[in-house]
């Protein structure tokens, strides 16, 4: 139980990036408020990327789906064979 | 200046695709348009290439195409709701009589026109970041933060690890992180 509170600052990055997509467990996110509580750098790793998650989410991004990338490069494709 | 930059057709997908669908859907709010609006953009590319002077960026030069495609399409609506036109009976008595004043209120809580402004901009800026990353981490980065999709879904789609997925994406937000800083936040 010790060794799963007590992480080290790449793991706790690792931990961070997963919560930003909902991914880490409850234990994990303890352990990451624990090294946020008393590690400098963890901290300012987690603000930033904390950041970066309320940015992307304000810009309401979007992107094509594989679907409909396939079915964009497909259509494309048949067009630029013709040309080439 | 001296025409410096050159097409390569063979990338444009890979490299444009979600970059113009992001900023064709930020302006007509529909996907199946947006896409429609893309492939029209990348045909139109390919049939005028030989117009291409190389002063503009291949990137800015399909935008502006998709630009002129954003216009068109909104020509054409604006032409065909003339014929369509929705009447609304305001003026007639019924039981709802009264009710358009409160349907007529601004909505405080409503989007203003700067802020979907700056939404739009946002959206770019990221897209411009995201187009500095090598090209699987900007798509694994985008599978994952823009679509949605869970990890399983894209390691079998991409046919990669969740621990290099992981390492991916770690790679891209630390890099898009700075990034930004530099062109949205300081700028």
């Amino acid at each position: 139980m010790k060794k799963k509170l007590f992480i080290s600052h790449e793991h706790a990055k690792h931990i961070c990036d997963k919560r930003q997509y909902g991914e880490a467990t409850f234990t994990e996110s303890v352990a990451l408020s624990i090294r946020v509580a008393w590690c400098r750098l963890t901290r300012a790793y987690s603000k930033k990327n904390n950041k970066l998650t309320s940015t992307i989410q304000d810009a309401k991004m979007n992107c094509l789906k594989q679907t409909e990338r396939k079915k964009l490069e497909h259509q494309f494709e048949k067009e630029l064979n013709k040309h080439q | 200046m001296t025409p410096n930059h050159k097409l390569d057709p063979n990338h444009w997908i890979t490299l444009y695709s979600d970059y113009l669908f992001n900023y064709a859907i930020s302006r007509v709010n529909d996907r199946e348009i947006a896409q429609d609006l893309v492939s029209e953009t990348f045909l139109s590319g390919l049939k005028s290439m030989v117009n291409f002077k190389g002063k503009a960026s291949e990137r800015t030069w399909l935008t502006s195409i998709l630009k002129r495609k954003i216009i068109d399409h909104y020509r054409k609506t604006n032409s065909n709701k003339g014929k369509a036109e929705v009447r609304m009976g305001y003026s007639y008595p019924t039981e709802s009589e009264g009710d358009w004043l409160e349907e007529r209120v601004a909505d405080p809580f409503g989007k203003t026109a700067e802020d979907v402004m700056e939404n739009v901009e946002l959206g770019d800026a990221i897209y411009n970041c995201l187009s500095k990353l090598p090209e699987k981490q900007a798509r694994i980065f985008e599978l994952k933060t823009i679509t949605g999709y869970d990890t399983e879904t894209i390691c079998n789609e991409l046919n990669i690890t969740s621990s290099n997925l992981w390492v991916q994406i770690h790679r891209a937000r630390t890099a898009l992180a700075s990034c930004l800083e530099k062109n949205w936040f300081k700028a």
